[in-house]
């Protein structure tokens, strides 16, 4: 059990972290561009929000398996196939839950408006200075939310994670695909017993969520 | 400077010269094209034509300096402080990013009177502090041409007339040219040298 919750917690953690790291520019991008076509990005990273989470797992477990063109690319390097493994799970997290980073990130940096971005080029800031000294400060409620998101969301995916990662124990099995299984034998005790934590850390994330929202208000 | 371009109802079609030093006012009725002039100039805002800081070309057919590299010092409308950092943090943000220059950070203080607002945030300061702690903020940047889109908006009639003679001082020293858009006729006589009077982004006259 333990071995579950530590891979589900691992998880979960190098989503975040690395959706930070690559949807942060992506959102700035979004919220700044004056393009039309920028839509048509957003579009597709939001398409996890709509498409079923199996369609995902499918396209994954194909793109990630033996017999795929990426994975024939990556045989000299040694890999063979990343379906059924903890990276490919990572990378399933990562599409999965792009929307819920791009988002909340996107929104924050819109709600900065022109004006203090403006400000800081009449100062002499360039746009990586503008992004690290005035986007990324003004929009630390946004960071804060898409963190939260992105984390609680990980450690509830099962659609996605059953398919690519097949729930193998010790390897890939995370909370809610042990769930799953535990249904499956008719153990309901063990069961109610993640299903209940599960559901605790929901309500905390999102008053997490909320805290941050109120403090943010206030602080600006 | 020479622009033309679509803004919003009218087309821009400007050609003038600031002289320096001293203080250009543009005077005109709001929405006349005041503000897109000055967003131009500093490179906020990009139309067809030529703007010139003494012999460093900013813009012309085949050249666009960003804003970032202008060495302009601007003040929009209300206050142009950044919301996140205190007085002090926004005049050293202006001066890390500055070339050395003529300006010296405790006179800058001293003239405009922000010493006891250092440690504040943008929110913490009413409207004519916010204002003096701007005009700091902006004489840090050690600016070639100074942009002041109506300093004084928003300002209550004390308040306002307290920033005119504080601005009127400040000017008199100031060795560069400063662009200062305003609508009010008396302030623009007040404070300004030379006026222009825009109206639907054309220049109708100049008068010395």
């Amino acid at each position: 059990m333990l071995q579950v919750i530590v891979t589900t917690a691992e998880l979960a953690a190098i989503t975040t972290v690395l959706l930070l790291v690559l949807a942060t520019p992506l959102a700035w991008w979004l919220a700044r561009s004056r393009h039309w076509w920028k839509e048509v990005i957003a579009a597709v990273t939001a398409l996890p929000l709509v498409l079923p989470p199996t369609v995902i797992g499918f396209y994954l477990l194909i793109a990630l398996g033996p017999a795929s063109p990426l994975m024939a690319a990556l045989r000299p390097f040694g890999i063979q196939s990343l379906a059924f493994t903890f990276t490919g799970l990572i990378i399933g997290s990562l599409i999965y839950s792009l929307p819920f980073a791009v988002q909340p990130l996107r929104t924050a940096f819109e709600g900065i408006g022109g004006a203090p971005i403006d400000l800081a080029a009449t100062m002499g800031a360039g746009p990586v200075d503008r992004f690290l000294t005035v986007g990324l400060p003004l929009a630390r409620r946004g960071l804060g939310s898409a963190a939260i998101l992105v984390f609680a969301h990980t450690v509830g995916e099962f659609g996605v994670v059953l398919m690519i990662g097949g729930s193998i124990p010790g390897r890939t099995e995370v909370l809610s695909t042990r769930i799953y299984t535990l249904v499956e034998s008719l153990q309901f005790g063990a069961a109610h017993a993640i299903a209940g934590g599960l559901l605790a850390f929901a309500f905390v994330a999102l008053l997490a969520l909320l805290l941050i929202d109120r403090r943010a208000g206030r602080l600006i | 400077m020479v622009l033309t371009g679509r803004r919003g109802t009218f087309t821009l079609d400007i050609e003038f010269e600031v002289p320096a030093p001293g203080v250009t006012a543009l005077l005109g009725p709001s929405g006349s094209g005041k503000t897109s002039i000055l967003r131009a100039i500093a490179g906020l805002d990009r139309h067809v034509g030529a703007v010139s800081c003494g012999d460093t070309v900013w813009q012309n057919a085949s050249v666009f300096v960003p804003t970032y590299r202008r060495a302009i010092g601007y003040v929009a409308q209300g206050p142009s402080l950044l919301p996140h950092l205190t007085v002090a943090r926004n005049l050293d943000y202006a001066a890390r990013r500055a070339p050395a220059g003529r300006f010296d950070r405790d006179d800058i203080v001293s003239r405009t009177g922000i010493g006891a607002l250092l440690g504040r945030f943008p929110r913490a300061l009413s409207g004519g502090e916010a204002r003096r702690a701007s005009i700091a903020r902006v004489l840090m940047g050690q600016p070639q041409l100074l942009l002041m889109d109506e300093p004084l908006s928003g300002l209550d009639s004390n308040a306002r007339a307290a920033m005119t003679e504080t601005l009127a001082e400040l000017f008199a020293m100031l060795p560069l040219p400063v662009l200062y858009v305003t609508h009010d006729a008396r302030e623009a006589a007040r404070l300004a040298t030379t006026t222009v009077h825009v109206d639907c982004g054309r220049i109708d006259c100049g008068s010395p």
